[in-house]
């Protein structure tokens, strides 16, 4: 595949490191025509997850603007842009963790104006943090198995004298969190304390422990932050065998527009809190708002370090 | 039942508790100033405020003048100050809060029983030459010493402003208050103002000690006022000395009036834990308190 | 490092329940046969109430992470509790009183515990004084609590299980032995069940914890209920089992920092930690007393004990906080490593 000559581009070819492409990760399929076609498919669907003109504002400062987005069951849809655009903001409003002042959410149908953060879980939405949220003082395995706490119904009374539902659950719970384990490659540090290992590995535990619940939509908040090339090759390829494994509905921010590129089927790109595309990858990379608002961003991401 | 309604009863009654109000406040003012500096409820302000006044009496008793002996306390007070700051807080930098919090309540013990290992534990009278005469003002009898001590800590207020606004010193522990890190970048030198924040912790513990002393004798029970300071934290906010005056002028009030209005029904003896009850249903009404901000999640 | 360490799993291993056994069964079998009646009354059974205690404040403070500050009022409401319980029920069993004071005491800790949904940190661990101050007044206030007698003071009842009386030294040694091998044995398998993860999860991160799922709010108020049914039982072994007369004021905020400062010398969010905070505690006063009446004579008197002892207590909080945060446990765990290395190697 030639190299187009704008700043994208260069990112690209930098996260695409030689090892990868020979894992036959996700650069290896060349982005446009799955993506078409996916999002083609798709486009019939009702959408699983959708914003209307949400508005948010801290104290005077606009962190989102009148944003419209609708996720496709089974896509994964990237949401990108420079520092400070707002994407966070929009996983946490996704989320419940912030209440919109305007507009509201409609998740599998139903129209929320806050999205209960309490009830999220049994909403069958997931999602991991852009700082590790992660259990610090449990297991690698537990801290997967505490993906799964929202099912439990035994009460701790059963669950001490190890009477009634309790033991099956318990069974069950563990069997599948080591199932996760297994499937992203966690199963030798499952019981290691979490806070000792490696950034990486940290964050894979935290995608496991989001996974375990089996969740229709999978919200990642840069899933790749502070990963060196190839950990970021290795998650872009765990992501995608995630939605295809369980169909699951994956929306990601990332900072790495390279990565992204070759991951998403379609992708949003905000800049000062409003949605200034939203297009399949290739359409995205010739936009020409798209390379103004990034083109500062490019020349630090040379190195690939995606910051 | 309105008709026969007191009035002068009632503000009698209001004006006392407003008054000892204030002492509360004093005592906050003093957990503030090393919170906001240093993030650290320091459960040991009362301990200081007893070691203090145990201090000036004692050196009084052996005869030293008044001022001097004023002086070589505080002088004791800023020495012991910068001693926890060496010796307890450095080292437990960038650990949890409460971590913090427990080490103070170790430090509370440990200069509880110092002050009384060196001075003994009987029970010292304090007499700053108020004469507590109620004075009448408008048909209102009011405390003369309450008035002095509230004087003495309005005064005090003031003094911390002025020295918090205008001096070098005093700005950069605003900014330090701000943001500890940036202060760090911008190259203020953090334990300089450290050891000035406790100072002048040690000299609200010196000026409430004597207060409280001269009320309450020179005794160990003086470090337990810090328990009438923790709601009035609670109230007020940690992190702000307006918060803490307001939230002492209202609990003091408050106290009071219930102690004298409705203490009859609980059979009285309710000022051991009505301040607490305030403070948290205020709380539970306004989580972020009197003067506190929401603040924002961030994840 | 960590590599290193795990080396030693490596060799065959005892079952882990085999250390709790053998102490158990020395405590039942060895203990009552050579033990003095000083060792009972002056260390086993203060040290049996606040190891219990400890494994109490231990699963709210060490595994769900909420401070409180007033633990003596959980005890003071489980001691008079049950001894109400057992004065004005006709023919309710000892041991039914005793469950019942711990329910007692578990509805006391939800309902001070109702802040927590609300506050953190600081405010919340300054709100839970309101129960230190409360329960204590309340017990002074109304004497109906202490059967009307004087300053609120109570006499525990005989002790007798199924008829059989418990009243001497080695009786109330083996019932709270008991009771406390029960609940810390209850203890841990809750803190490793799922409902402990669950306080785990809230202690260390409370957002994600909610954003999975958990119940934050309901798990917090458990953790209040569990931790408060402990204490309770805890306050009625100290109140029926060790001192047999107690008064209100027995139950302190001097208490209260004394069980937290257990579970930080012992180590946090750990079962076994509350006993080697607690045996601390208890052995260190005595230890004290007899190491200054030896080097000072008669000038270590009463006063001066009471006053090292503080000064003393204060500077290991510090020195555990600064040198040793995970608590004696932690410490005993490396000293048996290396025991354990040395012995290997020869």
């Amino acid at each position: 595949m030639p190299l187009p000559s704008y700043a994208l581009g260069v990112m690209e070819a930098s996260v695409y490191a030689p090892e990868v492409l020979a894992r036959g990760l996700p650069s290896a399929l060349p982005p446009a025509q799955p993506s078409e076609g996916r999002a083609g498919l798709a486009a019939q669907a009702a959408p699983l997850l959708s914003l209307q003109g949400i508005g948010l504002s801290f104290g005077g400062v606009v962190a989102l603007a009148d944003i419209d987005l609708s996720v496709l069951s089974g896509e994964i849809r990237a949401i990108i842009g420079p520092n400070g655009a707002g994407k966070s903001s929009l996983i946490n409003v996704i989320s419940g963790v912030y209440r919109p002042d305007r507009g509201h959410v409609l998740l599998d149908g139903i129209r929320h104006a806050h999205v209960p953060t309490q009830r999220l879980a049994h909403l069958g939405v997931a999602r991991t943090f852009q700082n590790l949220a992660l259990f610090k003082g449990l297991s690698v395995l537990d801290n997967v198995a505490s993906g799964l706490a929202f099912k439990v119904r035994s009460n701790f009374a059963g669950q001490v004298l190890g009477i009634g539902r309790s033991r099956g659950e318990q069974r069950d719970t563990l069997s599948r969190a080591d199932q996760i384990l297994e499937f992203l490659d966690l199963s030798p540090v499952r019981d290691r304390l979490v806070g000792t290992l490696p950034y990486g590995l940290q964050k894979r535990v935290e995608l496991a422990r989001a996974l375990v619940a089996e969740p229709r939509l999978l919200l990642l908040d840069e899933p790749m932050a502070g990963m060196t090339a190839s950990e970021k090759g290795e998650m872009a390829g765990f992501v995608r065998a995630a939605r295809d494994r369980f169909a699951t509905t994956v929306v990601l921010i990332e900072h790495d527009v390279g990565v992204v590129m070759g991951l998403s089927d379609r992708i949003a790109v905000l800049d000062y809190g409003r949605k200034i595309a939203d297009a399949t990858p290739d359409e995205v990379r010739n936009d020409q708002r798209v390379i103004d608002a990034y083109l500062g961003v490019a020349s630090d991401n040379e190195d690939g370090a995606g910051i | 039942m309105i008709a026969d309604f007191d009035y002068q009863f009632f503000i009698e009654v209001l004006v006392g508790g407003l008054l000892s109000g204030v002492m509360y406040s004093l005592v906050a003012i003093g957990f503030v100033l090393i919170y906001k500096t240093s993030g650290v409820l320091n459960f040991a302000q009362g301990a200081l405020l007893l070691f203090a006044a145990l201090t000036f009496v004692s050196l009084v008793e052996r005869g030293i003048p008044f001022a001097l002996a004023l002086v070589v306390t505080f002088a004791i007070m800023v020495a012991i100050g910068i001693a926890i700051e060496r010796t307890v807080l450095r080292p437990l930098t960038n650990k949890p809060p409460i971590t913090l919090f427990m080490a103070t309540l170790g430090l509370s013990y440990i200069i509880e029983g110092a002050a009384q290992l060196i001075w003994g534990t009987q029970v010292h009278g304090l007499d700053l030459g108020i004469e507590d005469v109620p004075l009448e003002i408008g048909g209102v009898l009011i405390s003369q010493f309450d008035i002095f001590a509230a004087v003495v800590a309005a005064g005090m207020v003031l003094l911390l402003s002025l020295f918090f606004r205008y001096t070098r010193i005093g700005l950069s522990f605003r900014a330090v208050a701000d943001d500890q890190f940036a202060a760090l970048a911008v190259g203020l030198r953090l334990p300089l103002i450290w050891a000035t924040v406790w100072a002048a912790a040690g000299l609200v513990a010196l000026v409430a000690g004597l207060l409280w002393g001269a009320r309450l004798g020179v005794q160990f029970s003086l470090s337990l006022v810090v328990l009438k300071a923790l709601p009035v934290l609670v109230l007020g906010g940690f992190d702000s000395i307006l918060g803490a005056i307001v939230g002492g002028l209202l609990i003091g009030a408050s106290e009071k009036l219930a102690e004298v209005y409705i203490g009859d029904y609980f059979g009285g003896g309710i000022e051991s834990w009505f301040a607490y009850v305030v403070a948290l249903v205020f709380l539970l009404i306004r989580p972020s308190g009197l003067f506190g901000q929401k603040l924002v999640e961030r994840i | 490092m960590t590599a290193i360490s795990s080396d030693f799993s490596s060799a065959p291993v005892l079952p882990k329940w085999t250390a709790p056994v053998l102490l158990l069964a020395f405590a039942y079998g060895v203990v009552p046969l050579i033990g003095s009646s000083y060792l009972f009354e002056a260390i086993l059974l203060p040290f049996l109430a606040l190891s219990l205690a400890g494994v109490g404040l231990n699963i709210l403070t060490g595994y769900a992470g909420q401070v409180s500050l007033g633990s003596a009022a959980f005890m003071a409401a489980g001691a008079f509790a049950a001894y109400n319980f057992n004065l004005r029920v006709e023919g309710l069993p000892l041991i039914g009183s005793i469950v019942l004071a711990g329910l007692v005491a578990a509805a006391i800790g939800i309902v001070f515990g109702l802040p927590s949904l609300r506050l953190k940190g600081f405010y919340l661990a300054v709100s839970t004084l309101a129960a230190q101050f409360f329960v204590q007044w309340a017990l002074t206030k109304f004497s109906w609590f202490s059967n009307d007698s004087a300053s609120g003071v109570i006499d525990a009842p005989r002790l007798s299980i199924a008829g059989y009386a418990l009243d001497g030294a080695v009786g109330r040694y083996l019932f709270a032995l008991t009771i406390v091998a029960v609940l810390t044995f209850l203890a841990y398998r809750l803190v490793s069940s799922q409902t402990g993860r669950n306080f785990i999860a809230i202690r260390d991160n409370e957002t994600a914890a909610r954003i999975i799922g958990i119940p934050v709010l309901k798990t917090k108020l458990l953790a209040f209920a569990i931790s408060s049914f402990i204490i309770g039982v805890a306050g009625v072994i100290w109140a029926f089992a060790y001192l047999r007369t107690v008064e209100p004021d027995g139950f302190d905020l001097d208490r209260s920092f004394q069980i937290l400062f257990i579970i930080i010398i012992g180590g946090l969010a750990s079962i076994r930690g509350a006993f080697f905070g607690a045996a601390l505690i208890v052995v260190f006063p005595l230890a004290l007393s007899r190491l200054g009446g030896f080097l000072l004579g008669d000038l270590f008197d009463s006063g001066v004990l009471d006053m090292s002892q503080r000064i003393v207590l204060g500077a290991l909080i510090i020195l555990f906080l600064i040198l040793e945060p995970d608590g004696l446990v932690a410490l005993w765990d490396r000293i048996r490593r290396r025991l354990l290395f040395a012995w290997r190697s020869t």
